[in-house]
Formats: structure tokens, C-alpha cells, sequence
């Protein structure tokens, strides 16, 4: 009998997915822009996301046998953060910095913080930011999509190829120079591995949102602010949803669990945060993109938002503190 | 008292370390530590103000009225680091440029105020001497090796010196995020290596007084098993 009413605290009912379901649906979601990067950039776009990927799996083994704790390197979520971070890169980076840049986001923004979960800043947001402060001239070494295919082996060796303008920073050096927003979409410019091809990006977020995974509210009102925004301030607001880091960064950086609020209303703030961010860099900051600036500052004021969100339980009034 | 001269000049170097363990003064050590030679610099003239003033708050500690100690110490202070910064401005110019406004900051140190307050204003001038050598000592020595390792990693030199491109030079350690990095790292380790000392020394303790000599486990366990009790 007592077996039968068992009294627990809720939730009662289990989905039965978990986090290696997730992140493994998040490699699915972002598998089309890596083959764009591919097609785009090369074999040496694939070298820099092997390296991310495989030094970030051995700095979550590693770490976690050091500091003694569970093993998590079977849940995927350095595979993740490596791509992630790959995706931020330049095709031209030195892959030593491709690995220091994996071992900086995972060592140092997630693991020493506890691991997934614990983390309070995206860790591949984290290890590009440090890369740009310690390597500025690698960072923005960008490179002519499809330049590759004239010499289809030989770009593997080359560091330092031509460099190419990214639409961004055309603008902000030439404010009236219109750039057609037909080749942004599929990813014809200069720019970092992942960020350029929006159709790709696009089609991943369709999938997370279908299974599921991310709520479209953190990309849509992120996009939408920044086009509101760049419209109002006279900027070409086409031209700056399509290029930079936007599409990424919103579709798959913004949206990470551990560092987005949780309700509604807090993604609400999060995300228009975001973009108020964003525009004001790229139009008025030194930088000509500022999606991870932007990301990294409201992943740090998301405890403060949550405080500010947080839901009035029922019969309670309105502005008196809630019992702890 | 052999011991006792000893151990307060000692205290400042790791155990009380101003910069590691007590976190005083963490507005210069992060905003000089750029270079070895800096920390070099900034760390000599804080000893210098520290040990000095340490000499004159301790000579006057039965003059200065209770209520107004605060400013008459900084006059003290003030004073010394007047002195520090022309010197520094007439011979070594350099170091005066790298230093900037952070050489006439000396005087709002926490460090050389905190130890006016907590020791020179009680003890005598010797013990005062000592322990303003010892945390001078401290503090130059920590900022040093945040420096160098600083230099090292983030402009491939030690103390202006190329380092024959043994590590590839990585700038934000050089900057204040690689700063701040640092510093945690080497309080982490300095916390650990100070509660490492102080548990030897409690298992000593322990093994030669009664306490264990009276246990039939004193063999086996070295007097582990007292400090974990602790």
C-alpha cells in the first residue's frame, strides 16, 4: 500500500532525453555549416575544426582526471564547444592557436567553473575573445570564399594568404558602400569559418527549434533588435543581419543553457540586450563586429536579469520580497 | 627570541604575504606586473616607504594620540614616498615612466598603512624594521614572478631579455584579463603551499609534545591523523 502513494517532489514525468541527446542534436543542427565552411574555405577549414575539436575533447579528459571528478567526456559537449570555437576562427589561424584557443574555453571559462552547467560565460565565446587579445593579426587574416579550389592542396600550408575586407568592416570604414545581400546569404564573403553561410545556419536553428531543443525566442528577438536598431540609426539593416557573427552567434552562442535566463520574459531582456549591444559596437565601438562582446556581457548580467524576472508566486504581492 | 626576530621578518614571505595571501594592494600588483623589471621597481620603492616608515610610526607609537594615528601616519608615509619619487625621477627615469602615476600612489598602499596599524604602531623599532623588511621582501617577490611570468609568456622576454623564442609570445598576458588570470592562479598556489607548511608544522608540534608520544599509532601515522582531526 504505502508503495503505491509514493509522495515525491516534482518533476514527476521524465522525457528520457539527456545531455549527450542534446548536445548531439546541437552537432546535427550545425553539421550544414560546417560542410559550408568546407565548400567555402577548404580542406584547412576542416583541419582547424578537427583540431578544435579534438584538443577540446582532450582538455575536458584531461581536466576532469586531474581535478578528480566524474568523467564528462562522453556527453559531447566539448565536440560542441570545439566546433563552436572552430567556427569563430579565421581559416588561416596557426592550428596551435586553434588548440590553445580550445583549452583556453574549456579549461579555463568551464571547467575551472565546475563544468557544463557551471559555466556563467560560453566557453567558445571565451576562448575567441582571448585568441583576438592575444593573436590580432592571425584573427583577422580572412580569405576569399572559393579561393581555395585554384590551388586545392596547396592552401593548406599557406598562412598567409591575401587578406579580404568582411563586409563589416567595409562598412565601417566606407559607411555609404552598398554590398548586395544575395551572395551574404550564401556565405560569399570574407569572414570566419561558420559564421558566413547564413542559409546553412538558418537550416540548424530550423532543426533545434523543430526538435525542440532552443525556444526561438533568444534569436529572433536578438536578429529582430538588430535589425530594428541599425534601421533607426540609418544603417543598412539587410547587410547587418547577414554578415558578422549575428547568425551564429544568436542561433547557437546566445541560446546556450547555462548562461541564458530561464523564463520568458528574462530571455526577453537577454536577447534585446544582445542586440542593443551588438549594434551599438559595430556602429559606434573600435570593432567592426561586436556579436561576442555582446553574448559574453549579457551572459555575465544574466543572474542579475533572472533576480529581476523572477516569477510572483501565486497570492503573493506584488514587490514584497519572496521568502527564502 | 632568535625565533621570534626570525619569524617576523619570515611572515611576510609566503605565510602572510601581502599580495597572495592577505590580497592587499592589488591595484598596483595588477597594474605594474607588465614586465619583471617593473615589479622589480614598484617592489623596491614600496619596501623602501614600508621599511621607513615602519622605523619612524614605530618611534613615534607613544606620541601620536589614538584618535588622530590614521593621518599622522600617512603624513609619515606621505613624506617617504615624496622622497622615493624624486629619486626614482632624478636616476631612474625609465622605471619612473613605466611606473607612472602608481610611484605617488605608494602612499595610499594598503599594505605599508595596514602594517602601521597592525604591527609598527604596537612593536618595537627592531621588530618594526623587520617586519617592514619582510613584507617589502614579500611584495617584491610576488610581483616579480607575476611579472616575469607575465613578460615571459605574453612578450617572450624575461626582464627585457629575449628568451630565444621558447614560447611563442601570447598577448593577453600581458593584458589586464591575463592579469587577472595570473594573479588567481598564484593565489591558488601560494594558499595551498602556506596550508601545506602550516600542517608540517602542527604534525611537529604535535610528534614532539605528549600527545602523540602517548600513542601507540605515533609510529604509523606521523601525526597525520591530529591535523586531520583539525
Amino acid at each position: 500500500m504505502e508503495h503505491t502513494l509514493l509522495v515525491s517532489s516534482s518533476p514527476h514525468v521524465h522525457c528520457g532525453m539527456n545531455t549527450r541527446d542534446i548536445m548531439r542534436d546541437v552537432i546535427i543542427a550545425l553539421s550544414p555549416a560546417l560542410a559550408a565552411s568546407v565548400w567555402l574555405f577548404g580542406l584547412r577549414a576542416l583541419a582547424v575544426e578537427l583540431v578544435c575539436v579534438a584538443s577540446a575533447l582532450a582538455a575536458e579528459y584531461l581536466s576532469r582526471r586531474v581535478m578528480k571528478r566524474p568523467q564528462t567526456v562522453g556527453d559531447l559537449s566539448a565536440v560542441v564547444t570545439g566546433l563552436l570555437l572552430a567556427f569563430n576562427l579565421p581559416a588561416t589561424i596557426p592550428l596551435w592557436q586553434a588548440a590553445f584557443g580550445s583549452v583556453v574555453a574549456i579549461v579555463v571559462a568551464k571547467q575551472m567553473f565546475g563544468g557544463l552547467g557551471q559555466n556563467f560565460v560560453n566557453p567558445a565565446l571565451v576562448g575567441r575573445i582571448v585568441l583576438m587579445g592575444s593573436f590580432p593579426e592571425t584573427m583577422n587574416n580572412w580569405v576569399d570564399p572559393l579561393k581555395w579550389l585554384s590551388d586545392p592542396l596547396g592552401h593548406l600550408g599557406t598562412v598567409d594568404a591575401v587578406s579580404s575586407a568582411t563586409p563589416l568592416a567595409q562598412m565601417a570604414a566606407d559607411s555609404t558602400v552598398e554590398i548586395d545581400a544575395m551572395p551574404l546569404l550564401f556565405g560569399m564573403r570574407g569572414g570566419s569559418l561558420g559564421e558566413t553561410c547564413v542559409i546553412a545556419l538558418v537550416l540548424g536553428g530550423l532543426y533545434l527549434v523543430i526538435r525542440r531543443i532552443i525556444s526561438p525566442m533568444i534569436p529572433v528577438v536578438y536578429i529582430g533588435t538588430v535589425f530594428v536598431m541599425t534601421w533607426l540609426l540609418g544603417a543598412d539593416p539587410v547587410t547587418h543581419i547577414l554578415s558578422g557573427g549575428l547568425m551564429l552567434g544568436a542561433i547557437f552562442m546566445a541560446t546556450d543553457y547555462a548562461t541564458c535566463p530561464i523564463n520568458r520574459s528574462g530571455k526577453l531582456v537577454y536577447a534585446i540586450g544582445c542586440g542593443l549591444l551588438t549594434v551599438l559596437i559595430r556602429l559606434y565601438g573600435s570593432l567592426p563586429d561586436g556579436v561576442s562582446f555582446a553574448i559574453v556581457i549579457m551572459n555575465i548580467l544574466t543572474p542579475l536579469i533572472e533576480r529581476v524576472v523572477r516569477p510572483r508566486p501565486f497570492g503573493n504581492k506584488r514587490g514584497k520580497a519572496v521568502a527564502k | 627570541m632568535n625565533n621570534r626576530y626570525w619569524n617576523t621578518f619570515s611572515k611576510g614571505l609566503l605565510r602572510e604575504n601581502p599580495v597572495f595571501r592577505l590580497v592587499l594592494g592589488t591595484c598596483p600588483t595588477l597594474a605594474v606586473t607588465t614586465a619583471a623589471m617593473n615589479g622589480l621597481g614598484m617592489g623596491a620603492a614600496a619596501t623602501f616607504v614600508l621599511l621607513c616608515s615602519n622605523v619612524v610610526i614605530s618611534l613615534l607609537r607613544k606620541l601620536i594620540p589614538g584618535k588622530v594615528r590614521l593621518p599622522s601616519y600617512i603624513v609619515v608615509i606621505a613624506g617617504f614616498t615624496t622622497i622615493v619619487q624624486m629619486l626614482v625621477k632624478a636616476y631612474l627615469p625609465s622605471i619612473d615612466q613605466a611606473l607612472g602615476i602608481y610611484l605617488p600612489l605608494i602612499v595610499v598602499n594598503c599594505i605599508i598603512l595596514g602594517r602601521a596599524e597592525a604591527f609598527a604602531g604596537k612593536n618595537s623599532v627592531g621588530l618594526a624594521a623587520l617586519d617592514g623588511l619582510g613584507m617589502g621582501a614579500g611584495f617584491t617577490a610576488a610581483l616579480i614572478v607575476m611579472g616575469g611570468i607575465r613578460e615571459l609568456l605574453g612578450n617572450g622576454t624575461i626582464f627585457g631579455w629575449p628568451d630565444g623564442g621558447m614560447f611563442p609570445p601570447i598577448a593577453i598576458f600581458v593584458l589586464p584579463a591575463g592579469g587577472f588570470f595570473v594573479f588567481g592562479i598564484l593565489i591558488w598556489l601560494a594558499n595551498r603551499l602556506s596550508l601545506r607548511l602550516e600542517q608540517n608544522e602542527t604534525r611537529r608540534e604535535l610528534a614532539a609534545t605528549a600527545a602523540c608520544a602517548a600513542c601507540p599509532m605515533a609510529g604509523a601515522c606521523h601525526g597525520e591523523g591530529a591535523t586531520v582531526n583539525e
